[in-house]
């Protein structure tokens, strides 16, 4: 029962990683109608930069503000510079578009910061553990990042849901032609949501900095799931991000928690670990496949 | 979605550091030998190609240009670690730009959609890393040499290592690719304990929380892990954050714990245990020429990716001596090849009846040294160590 605890907690940590990548991707892809394959290269780029800063200077609140700052300017800059030319062009020109800065990017941090992973030390008070029940520890950098990410969950619902700026962005991604007529300067508005994605996707690396590997390429191997998190959710649904995140996280944990367990009851031990491994690594995309027969348009779709 | 590196940017970065001290002999001689190296350069395991490629280029430098005293290039290409992708590399080397001699490959998944393709067209592979157990055995091949080891053993002497420090139960865990399985089964073989858990994780994984609460759970003497490069980083990491880093000790095998991981992984990594067939502290001349040279060259101390394909470089220049300085004639060039004429940085070596190294293995401790965390070595556990698959080639 406190193992089941503890990998549910482990699930909801990873979706909620997720969620802060997802919820970037799908207001791009949403209101924008731009498939930003480059959205991985802003949590590298968050990443890298609150590593940096955290060496330089020591100071973890130094690192949070360098590393959002960097992801956020550079998001912007890409909107302004690349993205912009794009939004009346089909999705395949904005595929190779995206692509190519994967390329620029990643070269980019070689030559900056060369092919070794960085050092991310996490601060005294971050690193150790908790019993969250009696006999459960559990790392509190990782309720941290449950912590946060609830937050900005909440804090984006209110954003969306509460203010001028959110109507704009709601209203954007359902009648764009309205919003344009009415007056507002739609373009200013799609440089600010890339900006805000960006700063998520930022965000959402320099959490992950201390717990996985800082290296050129980790934004690819974490931008297939978010893909797959987005298009469960409904694309373009902030709402649909955080609980295709959430069912994502907990399922990917659960299958490669118990899927080997469960076959070894009825087959040879080496034969089922390697089988549930393999089952398990299947499953967030037979669930993707499974919400696409059942509901086309995602579990909760914006343009509903 | 993975991405790559371009292959200009890659051409012009590996034959740049290359070319300048070529350019002479080749105008006086006619154009060098050319030497096709696939390796990976992006991705998470970008630093261990990296390294290989570094060295491999430190070896012609130190010898103005030459291996063997026959003048040679370097055509380096990123496979991306995608099988797919080095297969393609392979092929318009071998039909374009007419290359015969490989080496560079890293992951074994990469060296098996690459090794056939060279066979098949004549041409000969000499491996700087990866050496997976189907090539090993009846598959092997006379143009087909090891010069790192074979997979199983790395995890044999892990095995082994772990009956020394006296863990009777052991939760091992490797990456669902030929390496990983590789990987268990040779843990298995010279493991005398019982195993309690064995879990295949995924080669693309970052997050490894749900296999931390099993271990926690499994309560085992120890943990034997293979993660290489990026991999290995995001798992000690977690380990020293879910809190067993103080209660349950890990033994490892060589790739899940080289200079890289080392640095990356900082105060977590301290005390820990590996098996390996060379380390950077080895007492040997040859051995300190190459550190002293690596440091020199690129200022950062090389891993044992860098050692393997020094070595590599080595064996390769006494082959092309031994066969006249070309690959034309493949009998002369194995002949002069399986004599091991060069002196390796790791001491003993020679080639066992598949062309696959005869070595020893050590134990090495993660410990502090003036200050600094390194890797040092502790004692030989293994002597004159071959392969399991040997038996089953016929030359």
């Amino acid at each position: 029962m406190a193992l089941l605890l503890e990998q549910l907690l482990n699930g909801v940590q990873l979706g909620v990683t997720l969620f802060l990548l997802a919820a970037g991707l799908t207001l791009v892809f949403g209101i924008m109608g731009v498939i930003n394959l480059a959205h991985g290269s802003l949590y590298m780029i968050g990443a890298f930069a609150a590593a940096w800063v955290a060496a330089q200077t020591g100071s973890v609140l130094l690192a949070l503000l360098g590393g959002l700052a960097a992801a956020a300017v550079v998001g912007m800059a890409i909107e302004f510079v690349v993205l912009r030319r794009l939004y009346a062009r089909d999705h395949l020109d904005q595929v190779l578009a995206t692509f190519g800065l994967i390329l620029f990017f990643n070269q980019g941090m070689v030559i900056l910061f060369g092919r070794q992973p960085l050092f991310v030390a996490l601060p005294e008070f971050l690193s150790g553990a908790v019993e969250v029940l009696p006999g459960v520890p559990y790392p509190v950098y990782r309720l941290l990042i449950i912590a946060c990410g609830l937050l900005v969950a909440l804090g984006l619902w209110l954003l969306i849901q509460r203010t001028r700026i959110g109507m704009l962005v709601r209203a954007g991604a359902t009648h764009r032609e309205m919003v344009r007529a009415l007056g507002v300067d739609i373009r200013l508005l799609y440089t600010l949501v890339f900006g805000l994605g960006a700063l998520l996707a930022g965000f959402a690396g320099i959490m992950a900095g201390p717990v996985y590997s800082v290296n050129v390429g980790m934004g690819e191997q974490i931008l297939i799931l978010t893909f797959v998190v987005v298009v469960i959710g409904g694309v373009g649904s902030i709402r649909g991000a955080m609980y295709g995140a959430l069912l994502v996280g907990i399922v990917d944990t659960l299958l490669r928690a118990y899927v080997p367990g469960l076959l070894r009851g009825v087959m040879d031990a080496s034969q089922a670990d390697m089988l549930g491994a393999g089952l398990a690594s299947m499953g967030v995309y037979l669930l993707m496949a499974l919400v696409l027969l059942l509901k086309p348009r995602g579990l909760f779709p914006a343009h509903a | 979605m993975t991405a790559s590196i371009t292959r200009r940017g890659v051409l012009a970065a590996g034959t740049a550091l290359a070319a300048a001290p070529l350019a002479a002999p080749a105008i006086a001689q006619g154009a060098p030998l050319r030497i096709g190296v696939i390796t990976t350069l992006s991705g998470p395991g970008g630093y261990l190609g990296a390294d290989a490629r570094d060295a491999l280029l430190l070896a012609a430098e130190m010898n103005d240009g030459r291996l063997g005293g026959v003048p040679v290039q370097f055509v380096v290409e990123d496979d991306a670690l995608r099988p797919a992708q080095g297969k393609q590399i392979a092929e318009r080397f071998i039909r374009n730009e007419r290359i015969r001699l490989f080496t560079g490959v890293i992951f074994s998944n990469v060296l098996g959609a690459v090794v056939p393709d060279v066979l098949d067209g004549n041409g000969i592979y000499v491996s700087c890393n990866a050496g997976p157990s189907n090539f090993a055995g009846r598959e092997c091949h006379r143009n087909y040499f090891v010069v790192s080891w074979q997979n199983d053993n790395l995890h044999e002497s892990a095995g082994a290592l772990a009956n020394i420090m006296g863990y009777r139960r052991v939760f091992i865990l490797a990456p669902n690719y030929q390496a990983g399985r590789d990987a268990l089964t040779g843990f298995k073989r010279l493991f005398q304990g019982t195993v309690t858990n064995e879990v295949y994780t995924r080669l693309d994984q970052t997050d490894y929380a749900a296999e931390m609460a099993q271990i926690r759970a499994a309560r085992p003497d120890a943990v034997y892990h293979f993660h290489p490069g990026g991999l290995g980083i995001a798992f000690i990491r977690q380990y020293a954050q879910a809190g067993l880093l103080g209660t349950i000790p890990q033994v490892l095998p060589a790739p899940s714990m080289d200079v890289g991981t080392l640095a990356a992984v900082g105060d977590a990594a301290e005390g820990i245990d590996l098996s390996s067939h060379w380390n950077s502290d080895f007492d040997n001349e040859e051995n300190r020429r190459f550190v002293e040279a690596f440091r020199r060259r690129y200022n950062r101390i090389p891993t044992f990716y860098a050692q393997q394909a020094y070595d590599t470089a080595l064996a390769i220049g006494a082959a092309l001596r031994g066969a006249g300085g070309t690959v034309d004639n493949t009998e002369a060039f194995r002949t002069a090849m399986l004599r091991a004429d060069f002196r390796s940085t790791r001491g003993s070596f020679r080639f066992g009846p598949n062309q696959h190294p005869i070595q020893d293995w050590y134990a090495l401790k993660v410990e502090r040294v003036g200050g600094q965390l390194a890797l040092v070595t502790k004692r030989k556990i293994l002597e004159n160590h071959g392969d399991a698959y040997a038996a089953q080639c016929r030359l």
